[in-house]
């Protein structure tokens, strides 16, 4: 066993682990940040998404060893200081961009990353950065609505309102 | 009022801040156990030995159960009781549990499970559609035969007739939440168990007989699953009696829940089917009589075949008024996981049947398929049948309220079908390697259980003295906004806002024998269930404030003669006066009658429709392909949310064209399914939905008494994406003159195949 230091949505947090131990663990079992699902173990479905130091990484393939004194971000650290959602959760509230919710964190957290990349992505920039973020529910249509909406663009004239 | 408004899906704000609890994020006491199962390694055989030492020695492990060791019930059938939960002695396809491990973390348990040292005697396994003929290994007493007419006349004496067969593949559910349970021993033997689950009160029922007790010594939870799609209806009650049969042993909560490639290994999966056909029509492409053989497999044990495939059955004829017809269907028993629900139900898959039929009777005359299936629509409302024939279905119910003569004028009117079909032409002239298809598809969808009991809900609703109410029902939350739907109808009935309803855990301790939340009838059965709980409670609050007098509970207020006090003074003097503010509502759906032996009577209360136009472009050498544009029109009656009833209709038909094109599920010749991942399965992607994507709903109301006038919607969008495969033909069919006959899925392989007997 080993200590690994992480910060956390903004807090200093240290946890156990073997070398063997996944980020996702330390998240979910021993932070208790159950925000971040598993859904397919093998790094495929994205619903793991997290911030590590700014990028969006996977955390049910990273080591929790490997990013020891890094900062991370998870969706629990997504609203905003006062408790209010941030652009991007309301976007996915108002667009209605979720119906089970298993995938949601880990879009949001994708979607995050793309804005923070690209500010105003086209439509079909949005759709090439999810591949790695899978919904069995909606179609995506109304995943893509709410990141375009969360980046200011106009989304009334997309189809399907 | 707030029901027909778009409002979101109650848990939305839990969702995108990761609050919203699935089973596996439930906090558990100290000392939880993890659970796996150790999987048989071949497909069919005689079990002589198991050694189980490895497994029992391994770091962390506290117990191992096989089924000697199981105190009750070993038994997880939904159905005919041929489902051990672990297999006794002999095993039936590769990925059957035998073994339980109980160890203290799901790392611990998995690496035990892959200790388990089994001899098995194997024995060549039933596989293929051919196995199981050869073997006549048959679910029920052999084929079940339905019929209108005389079809073997008829098609003797038809002008045109074809021969066609099409096979249609299974799916994996890929619910984003692999299925889990926990289980949490109580005082006196008593059980609570938390379920990922759309069928609780079924894991009550089976989790009480592998425990020797009544139903009330067991309690069982559910908030919400991660998706669901038919894939929690009874594939959720291994894990749950599992985790109550090892907290009864250790004393200790235990939690279990499946690796990705455990799930896909272990669980059931849509049925595939093959569907052969012989059809005879006249020179418009009207059918006089068509005769269907459904062949389906069922895999190792019976769960829901029998109702999948009496389903397929009675959608053979999807929205086409058949003179003459005979459904053979033939249900298979094969050594691979039990096929089992999956939205629609086998309803697609007879649908496709049909569906394929109108294509290849269209491509023999040289006529457009849409005016085909026009011709051979079910007669509108209060207009004559063609030839004066009954408007009825093959199963003898009336078809009253059928829509699509409108919806499809529009759907076609709106996309501009026939310019485009005929840009397509012109632009496939000229282009040698990328052919381009449009298809239209027509959805009839029966809406209820054809096990009529089923067809029952029950809710509970109480008003809290500072005027707050609970709402409980029967139904269960996969995602598709079922408690927010309801959340509307309750706040509806006493005129309050929305967020004044607690929606609150599906639990067999509320509401007792409950259906499966499936055959999409949640919001239809429960909705009515929890209407007639909030007007019970209304009644005796009216009855009570006005002495007579007309009350009104709307805008937060009730009023009544000159009096206007808020919905909270009223709860609140109710309270005072002794007025009973709790209710039970139940309902059960009317005027259904099912003969299943005679395959006769009106097995469903209404029809739901829906229209779609896929257009798409195949690249001929490589057989790759995309979906460019869908349009769709869908009748929901007057929706009870407009913006779910979207979500759902857009997901649907996602869901229903990669089944149709990516999702293949392959079996190797041991009965290994090698596609167990999303690395070899493939369901769409972001960029597999079609770049425009128009959807649209009927304005209209439910001719039946549903809750306020809506009509179910589940289902009935996944058939829409029928209309993508069929575009991939017509795409195909512009590479020759030969018929495609494309199989499902149309993956490239199979479309460049086609390719190359259209040329041929």
């Amino acid at each position: 066993m080993t200590q690994v230091k992480l910060s956390v949505n903004g807090k200093e947090m240290s946890a156990e682990v073997e070398g063997r131990t996944l980020l996702v663990e330390v998240l979910r079992d021993k932070l208790g940040l159950t925000g971040t699902h598993v859904g397919c173990d093998t790094s495929q479905c994205g619903a793991c998404t997290v911030h590590v130091n700014g990028r969006s990484m996977k955390s049910c393939s990273v080591l929790a060893l490997d990013v020891a004194g890094a900062e991370v971000t998870t969706i629990e650290g997504m609203a905003n200081p006062d408790g209010s959602l941030s652009v991007i959760q309301a976007a996915f509230k108002e667009h209605h961009g979720l119906q089970c919710g298993f995938c949601t964190p880990g879009m949001v957290m994708t979607a995050a990353a793309l804005l923070k990349e690209n500010p105003k992505p086209s439509e079909a920039e949005v759709r090439a950065y999810l591949e790695g973020n899978i919904c069995r529910c909606t179609g995506y249509h109304n995943i893509v609505k709410a990141i375009l909406a969360a980046s200011g663009q106009d989304v009334a004239a997309i189809a399907a309102e | 009022m707030s029901v027909h408004n778009p409002m979101a899906h109650d848990s939305a704000r839990l969702h995108v801040t990761g609050a919203a609890r699935y089973v596996d994020d439930i906090p558990t006491p100290q000392g939880c156990l993890h659970l796996a199962f150790a999987l048989s390694p071949v497909a069919r055989g005689r079990i002589r030995a198991m050694d189980l030492a490895a497994m029992k020695g391994a770091e962390g492990v506290v117990a191992v159960f096989v089924a000697a060791d199981l105190p009750f019930a070993n038994d997880v059938s939904p159905s005919v009781h041929d489902e051990p939960l672990l297999a006794t002695d002999r095993v039936h396809y590769m990925g059957q549990p035998v073994a339980l491990v109980v160890a203290d973390s799901h790392l611990s348990a998995r690496k035990a499970a892959r200790l388990l040292q089994i001899e098995v005697e194997a024995e060549p396994p039933i596989l293929s559609i051919e196995d199981a003929l050869a073997a006549e290994s048959f679910f029920e007493d052999g084929p079940r035969v339905w019929a209108k007419g005389d079809a073997k006349a008829a098609l003797g004496q038809a002008k045109h007739r074809l021969q066609g067969e099409i096979t249609i593949g299974g799916q994996e559910h890929f619910y984003l939440e692999g299925q889990a349970a926990l289980a949490l021993p109580q005082e006196g033997g008593d059980m609570v168990i938390h379920s990922s689950t759309q069928h609780p009160t079924e894991i009550q029922h089976k989790v009480a007989d592998a425990l020797g007790l009544p139903m009330h010594g067991v309690r069982v939870e559910c908030r919400r699953m991660g998706g669901g799609f038919g894939g929690k209806e009874s594939q959720g009650n291994a894990l749950a009696v599992a985790c109550a049969v090892a907290a009864r042993q250790t004393g200790r909560a235990c939690k279990m829940r499946y690796d990705r490639d455990d799930d896909m290994i272990i669980t059931g999966k849509r049925h595939d089917f093959r569907i052969s056909y012989d059809v005879g029509f006249d020179d418009q492409g009207q059918i006089e009589a068509v005769r269907f053989t459904q062949i389906t497999r069922g895999g190792w044990a019976q769960d829901l075949t029998a109702p999948v495939a009496d389903r397929a059955m009675l959608h053979a004829d999807n929205a086409y008024l058949l003179p003459h017809a005979e459904i053979t269907s033939l249900r298979l028993k094969t050594n691979m996981q039990s096929a089992t629900a999956f939205r629609g139900f086998g309803g697609p898959q007879g649908v496709l049947g049909i569906e394929r039929v109108m294509d290849h009777i269209a491509h023999d005359l040289g006529l457009d398929p849409a005016l085909v299936r026009r011709r051979n629509y079910y007669a509108a409302p209060h207009k004559a049948s063609r030839a004066g024939l009954a408007n009825t279905t093959p199963y003898g119910m009336e078809v009253r309220d059928f829509l699509l003569h409108e919806m499809t004028d529009q759907l076609l009117s709106d996309c501009d079908y026939a310019g485009r079909r005929a840009e397509i032409a012109v632009r496939n002239e000229t282009s040698p390697i990328l052919k381009r298809g449009i298809a239209f598809c027509p959805v009839k969808f029966g809406i209820s259980f054809t096990l009529t009991h089923l067809n029952q809900a029950g809710a509970l609703v109480h008003l809290y003295q500072d005027g707050s109410i609970m709402m409980n029902h029967g139904g269960t939350e996969m995602g598709q906004g079922l408690f927010q739907k309801l959340a509307q109808v309750a706040a509806s009935r006493f005129g309050v806002a929305v967020d004044q309803v607690k929606i609150t855990a599906t639990d067999t301790a509320k509401v007792p024998n409950t259906s499966a939340t499936a055959a999409s009838s949640g919001s239809d059965l429960n909705g009515m269930a929890v209407l007639a709980a909030c007007d019970a409670i209304r009644t005796r609050m009216a009855e009570f404030l006005g002495q007579g007098a007309e009350v009104r509970f709307a805008n937060g207020r009730v009023t009544w003669g000159d009096k206007d006090i808020s919905f909270a003074e009223a709860v609140a003097a109710c309270y005072q006066a002794r007025v009973g503010l709790s209710a039970t509502g139940f309902y059960k759906t009317p005027d259904l009658s099912w003969d299943r032996a005679a395959g006769q009577g009106r097995p469903f209360f209404y029809f739901a429709h829906g229209a779609a136009v896929s257009e798409v472009v195949i690249d001929t050498l490589t057989g790759e392909n995309r979906i460019l544009r869908a349009d769709i029109l869908h009748d929901v009656g007057a929706s009870l949310n407009p913006a779910l009833d979207r979500g759902q209709v857009e997901g649907g038909y996602v869901q229903g064209a990669g089944w149709l094109t990516t999702e293949e599920l392959v079996w190797d010749d041991r009965g290994h399914l090698r596609t167990h991942a999303p690395s070899t399965y493939k369901i769409p992607a972001c960029s597999d939905r079609p770049a425009i994507f128009n959807v649209a709903l009927v304005d209209g109301e439910n001719p039946e008494a549903t809750i306020y006038r809506s009509k179910a919607v589940g289902e009935p969008p996944f058939m829409l994406g029928i209309s993508a495969f069929l575009a991939l033909s017509h795409a195909i069919s512009a590479c020759g003159t030969g018929y495609p006959n494309l199989d499902a899925p149309a993956t490239p392989e199979r479309i460049l195949a086609a390719i190359a007997r259209v040329r041929s």
